[in-house]
């Protein structure tokens, strides 16, 4: 049984041993142990240098920023400078730099003469060139002129070092911080040193490219211009642009961004510094995805349809043709929001679903849902303030992920949960058929399941100590197997640990939050409960609320593939995501009117009888929150030309009606929201779902891959092939049953359908389990096999002949 | 004369098949061992102690002092490994000596990682010495055969493994934590200290890392106290050593000698200078120790001797040059040696080297500018005592040493070429009548 133990102090934490020392003859105290550059920063003395980096380990490698120790805190002096980066501080130090010591100054012109010894100085056309810390700290602390007449080293330039990322080895100064970053931060030390002396480079093992989903990063920390990306090399100057910070609209980490744009438009995105979420990291796919909303098919106008053919039209038209369709279904309408709207947006779908259309028939999610879930997220989820932090991760006593899978799904959890691991030793388990790159990297420990089979895995978990510091991490697809949310709710119960919900997109724990759920009023207010109501009403300013809990969206589109539903009301949803695709085309199809919210044209745009264009996140205010339930507000990037966001478009849309939203603008939906905070009533009662039955034979299990096929990655022709390769996954013993051997194509069937790729024998992996990503390589599951997970598959060795076309995307 | 010598570590060299079991036991060998291992490990290090061994791979360390900074009560396994990537120019005592001699080393080994309480030692060997690593490994093997590793040796119930590792042909790779690094199968660079390999050395547990010189001196300390071998050397130098003799010499090889002995006193019982030259200038521990010349000849070579004479007793290899060869050439090849061997981990050691060597390749070719002697010496100025480790110190000795004893001939290189002021072949060739016959071949 798991071990409980509910009694663990942890709020004794001994004081820090604070030390005295002084720096350029300033009195100073600092926790023991403090390095002398950090120390020299607090006091304003910035010490040269480009190896050091906080949030690495110490290198000592570029020597740039050594210091003179005029007394070791023993009375005596250092006989050489030292790298104020490597040094810590003991009591009664005293160190001197470049400020008060020749010989520190010295030292550090010298160091950096020697560094441009072998540095080509092509600033001009180098993309660093004005942003550069080489050019900038060559100026401050560096000779005016060189005394090297003579030949410097060169390189045949630049090399790919992964399809995104590419290498100007004459540029390195052999720092170290993208070979250590990768290594100790991303865990995937796919570059290193190779050679030695002047000719030492950077390089990436022979057959294995430097395949990292954070890779981007080590561009942003490249001291000079060495490593730069195929997305915006040699595409802007530095002091062209202007940069704006913002909010990662990809998934649900909240990374803080820098957005950086010329005139009208972005030519680059870097992760931003939050400490307290993503610390100076983001995600590749944060970092480059951002071009998919400038391909032709963007919807600038809208449009309704004409004789079967949908053709532009003035706001004005295509509002009145939408009121008109709207009110002749009166509040028979489903509204499917997707989880990608800021939060605001999803209060304006949340507020015009049950003011203006008097429906409950709301819901946000894009892909499968179940009642459990609906009935978890009310409970545990929705509404409730921040409680688990990132952290708090790394205090955490232990974590469990159920159906999570951080590094594809929230890759910034990963580094978090990798770094309490690295630093703090931290025991991490997760449920899930094998143990992933990702579990590898964070050192968890794997709960084998077969899909379906979670609950009675949680249930039954031996020699997982679970405690009241334990976080629970459950991911989105902790629906697809029933009973599991139940019996999470049921632990942390036991233990007092605490549960987070990590969904996969950003929009989603806002559109809870809003109320895009059929069941919940906004704050997590169950729809059921009549002081719920009043409160709503009240805010809303509106007597009376639909009373009845609504459709999900399964249930929505099945009552509009039969007529029940007359109309719909679809924002950015993409219907390969849902679990019946092809249903879901009926659905829209067969409804009498559909009124789409689009940014580019889509599948529910091409199937609706209005569709209005709105802002894509960079041409609007707004907020996501995050997992953790933190707030990200972020402003405008660009202004929206000829589109409008979902909230003003649904405010205008409700006049046509002739109703009041009540809210037009983001300030007055952020306003209005927050009065919905706090909730003390009843909530809706907890999951209670039974486990099913074990299946027979093989059985399908999925997830989708951080760069996958989603819609968000388009255009983005270099991110997309540092994808990983789209493979089936099976353990040893599932192999010789089907006798497969490694790299053989295999055709994975289901009832519906199939797909074909290489298998990869997975060790570890549970029995009977086939996997395979979710939407990698054209192959979407939903689609080709009619689920994502839990059904009954079959596997046979592919044909010989599609060896060549292989299955990289 | 040759009474000065104490042939101590290569009192069997001349045996025959000195490297061979039967041969070593005969004449003693492991009889010390089985005294050891009755021993309490804390009186060997003890005995080491009062001895004053120093470490004889370069630095000198009081190795019995080494040996008591390893902390006993940390959990992990302790490691001894030894240091056996002899790569100093002109270093040559290691090699023979595990080539003539290797269980000599082993049974060192075996008393040395008992005091220290390892059970698993490691000698990580130069790659290209093959011949010495076959006669390690056979000579590992009969060790292992005759009961003297492996588990509970000779029923005294302590266990000891050693592994014979080669390296792969770096200099680095003789700094200790470069070494373990290597050792450990990672790429060969010096690791940040603290933490030093006493707490956390080969995989993170406490290390001790010794020169093979070093503990193949132990078995004699243990057999014949610490007062004996304390009788030898000088004051803070105690005991013997091989001295490497090399270059214009009539007679090159190891001597070993007590510490202390002058050049000169070497030379005399060596055969002196090749026929008819004279010494000009000498290394007195490798090229990283700078160079000294004809005035040294009768500066006591031992750790406070040489210090005094601004140079260090190094690895005591004595690399010896006549009048007839070029300094600034000489100068060149050692600075060009470091480039090569410069890891390329910090800044002044990579690009320092890189630059020297092409100022003094002018130098060298008569095509000096002007301030270019200024220019080297600021150059080995940001260099010293700047980098990462040890092995840049060297490469800006050996240039400001040359400069320093020699500054007129980096002058020469201003106008004329070092072939013409020192023609090669006079250095190279070894027999000058031979010349007639054989041509200028080299």
């Amino acid at each position: 049984m798991t071990a409980i133990d509910k009694g663990t102090d942890k709020s004794v934490v001994p004081a820090e041993k604070q030390v005295q020392i002084s720096i350029d003859d300033v009195e100073m105290n600092v926790p023991e142990g403090t390095l002398i550059i950090r120390a020299a920063e607090d006091i304003g003395i910035p010490i040269p240098r480009f190896c050091d980096h906080p949030l690495l380990d110490p290198a000592g490698a570029c020597r740039q920023c050594l210091v003179d120790v005029v007394d070791d805190g023993r009375g005596r002096p250092m006989p050489k400078p030292q790298t104020s980066c490597t040094l810590t501080a003991m009591p009664g130090m005293k160190v001197r730099t470049q400020r008060t010591s020749p010989v520190a100054d010295k030292a550090q012109h010298g160091m950096m003469e020697f560094l441009l010894v072998n540095h080509p100085l092509d600033c001009p056309i180098c993309d660093k060139g004005g942003e550069c810390p080489l050019q900038n700290q060559a100026m401050s602390n560096g000779r005016a002129e060189s005394r090297f007449t003579d030949v410097k080293r060169t390189f045949p330039k630049p090399i790919h070092i992964s399809a995104q990322v590419l290498l100007d080895r004459e540029r390195c100064i052999m720092c170290q911080r993208c070979t250590r970053f990768s290594e100790q931060i991303a865990g995937d030390p796919f570059i290193d040193l190779a050679e030695r002396g002047a000719v030492q480079q950077v390089a990436i093992y022979a057959n294995e490219p430097f395949e990292s989903y954070f890779s981007g990063n080590t561009i942003q920390i490249c001291p000079v211009g060495a490593l730069t990306s195929e997305a915006y090399r040699f595409r802007a100057r530095p002091f062209d642009l202007v940069s704006v910070p913002s909010v990662c609209e990809h998934c649900a980490s909240g990374c803080a961004l820098r957005v950086d744009y010329r005139r009208t438009t972005v030519m680059r995105r870097l992760a931003g510094p939050d400490m307290a979420v993503n610390e100076e990291w983001n995600c590749d796919k944060g970092r480059f995805a951002f071009v998919s909303g400038r391909g032709d098919d963007r919807v600038r106008h809208p449009l309704v349809r004409e004789n079967g053919v949908l053709r532009e039209a003035s706001w004005a038209e295509a509002l009145d043709v939408a009121a008109r369709g709207l009110a002749e279904a009166g509040s028979s309408v489903g509204v499917l929001t997707g989880g990608r709207l800021t939060n605001e947006n999803a209060y304006g779908y949340a507020k015009f679903a049950r003011v203006v259309l008097g429906t409950n028939d709301i819901d946000f999610r894009a892909r499968p849902s179940s009642l459990e879930e609906s009935a978890f997220l009310a409970t545990h989820v929705a509404g409730k303030p921040m409680d688990v932090t990132y952290e708090d991760l790394e205090n955490a006593s232990s974590v469990l992920l159920v159906n999570f899978e951080p590094e594809e799904e929230s890759p910034i959890v990963f580094l978090r949960l990798r770094k309490a691991w690295r630093k703090k030793k931290l025991k991490i388990w997760t449920v899930a058929p094998f143990r992933s790159a990702g579990a590898d990297k964070m050192g968890a420990t794997l709960l084998r399941t077969v899909p379906g089979t979670a609950a009675k895995v949680l249930a039954e978990m031996e020699d997982v100590h679970v405690d009241g510091d334990t976080v629970i991490m459950v991911g989105e697809r902790a629906l697809e197997d029933p009973g599991a949310l139940t019996e999470v709710a049921a632990l942390a119960e036991r233990t007092g640990a605490r549960v987070v919900w990590v969904p996969r997109r950003a929009g989603e724990r806002g559109a809870l939050d809003a109320g895009c759920l059929p069941n919940l009023l906004p704050g997590g207010r169950p729809v059921a409960e009549a002081g719920a109501r009043v409160d709503a009403g009240a805010v809303w300013e509106v007597p009376n609320l639909p009373a009845e809990p609504g459709r999900d969206t399964d249930q929505i589109l099945v009552a509009a593939a039969e007529g029940t539903l007359r109309a719909l009301v679809v924002a950015g949803v993409e219907l390969a995501d849902l679990t019946d695709p092809a249903g879901a085309r009926t659905a829209l199809e067969n409804t009498g009117f559909v009124v789409s919210f689009e940014t580019r044209f889509s599948e529910a745009a091409s199937r609706a009888d209005v569709v209005f264009p709105v802002a894509l996140v960079e041409e609007q205010a707004g907020s996501f929150t995050n997992w953790e339930g933190r707030h990200r507000p972020f402003k405008a990037v660009l202004p929206a030309k000829t589109v409008m966001t979902d909230l003003r478009a649904l405010a205008a849309l409700a006049d046509a009606l002739g109703k009041d939203l009540g809210v037009r603008t983001t300030k007055q939906a952020a306003a209005e929201l927050a009065e919905f905070a706090g909730w003390t009533g009843e909530r809706v009662a907890g999951p209670a779902a039974d486990p099913v039955p074990d299946t027979e034979g093989l059985v399908l299990a999925s997830w989708r891959m951080l760069i996958d096929d989603s819609r968000g990655n388009d255009g983005e022709v270099a991110l997309l092939a540092t994808g990983r390769r789209p493979v089936v996954r099976v353990g040893y013993e599932t192999a010789e049953g089907l006798g497969v051997a490694d790299g053989d194509r295999v055709t994975v069937a289901s009832a519906a359908g199939s797909v074909t790729m290489p298998v990869t024998i997975t060790p570890g992996m549970a029995e009977n389990v086939v996997w395979l990503p979710r939407s990698s390589a054209g192959q979407r599951l939903a689609e080709e096999l009619g689920a994502v997970g839990g059904v009954a598959v079959s596997v046979t060795k592919a044909a010989d002949e599609s060896n060549t076309s292989g299955g990289v995307a | 004369m040759t009474d000065m010598l104490t042939p101590v570590l290569s009192a069997n060299w001349d045996q025959d098949r000195s490297w061979t079991l039967p041969v070593y036991e005969r004449t003693g060998g492991y009889q010390t061992m089985r005294k050891a291992l009755g021993m309490q490990p804390a009186d060997i290090v003890t005995m080491v102690k009062d001895a004053n061994l120093r470490g004889r791979g370069g630095a000198g360390f009081p190795t019995g002092m080494k040996w008591s900074f390893v902390p006993q009560d940390n959990p992990n396994p302790k490691y001894l490994v030894v240091n056996a990537d002899e790569a100093e120019p002109g270093t040559c005592k290691d090699i023979p000596l595990m080539m003539a001699d290797p269980h000599l080393l082993i049974e060192g080994m075996i008393i040395s990682s008992f005091a220290i309480n390892s059970h698993n030692a490691f000698i990580y060997i130069r790659g290209e010495v093959l011949h010495v690593i076959r006669r390690l490994q056979a000579a590992v093997r009969e060790a292992y055969r005759a009961g003297y590793l492996g588990k509970n040796i000779l029923g005294t119930g302590y266990d000891l493994d050693i592994v014979v590792h080669s390296g792969a042909g770096a200099y680095i790779c003789g700094e200790e934590t470069a070494l373990l690094d290597s050792l450990e199968g990672r790429r060969g660079q010096p690791r940040l200290k603290p933490p030093f390999p006493a707490v956390a050395g080969l995989y993170a547990s406490p290390t001790v890392v010794n020169n093979v010189e070093s503990i193949a001196s132990v078995p004699a300390i243990v057999r014949n106290g610490s007062d004996w071998f304390a009788s030898m050397g000088t004051e803070n130098s105690k005991g013997f050593t091989l001295y490497s003799l090399s270059g214009h010499v009539s007679n090159p090889g190891q001597f070993e000698a007590p510490l202390g002995i002058t050049l000169r006193e070497l030379l005399d019982i060596s055969g002196g200078m090749r026929h008819g030259h004279e010494l000009k200038f000498w290394t007195p521990g490798g090229s990283s120790l700078g160079i000294l010349t004809a005035e040294h000849l009768d500066v006591p070579m031992d750790y406070d001797g040489l210090a005094k004479a601004g140079a260090a007793l190094g690895t005591k290899a004595l690399q010896l040059f006549d009048e007839t060869t070029s300094v600034v050439r000489a100068c060149l090849r050692w600075v060009e040696f470091y480039k090569h061997e410069s890891c390329g981990k910090c800044t002044p050691c990579r690009e320092g080297s890189w630059w020297l060597v092409q100022v003094l390749m002018r130098l060298e070719a008569g095509r000096g500018e002007e301030g270019d002697i200024e220019k080297l010496l600021d150059i080995s100025d940001n260099i010293a005592g700047r980098s990462f480790c040890a092995l840049a110190d060297g490469t800006a000795t050996i240039v400001q040493s040359s400069i320093k004893h020699f500054r007129e001939e980096f002058e020469a290189g201003m106008t004329t070429p070092a072939w013409e002021l020192f023609p090669y072949a006079k250095s190279a060739l070894w027999n000058e009548s031979a010349t007639s016959t054989t041509g200028a071949s080299a």
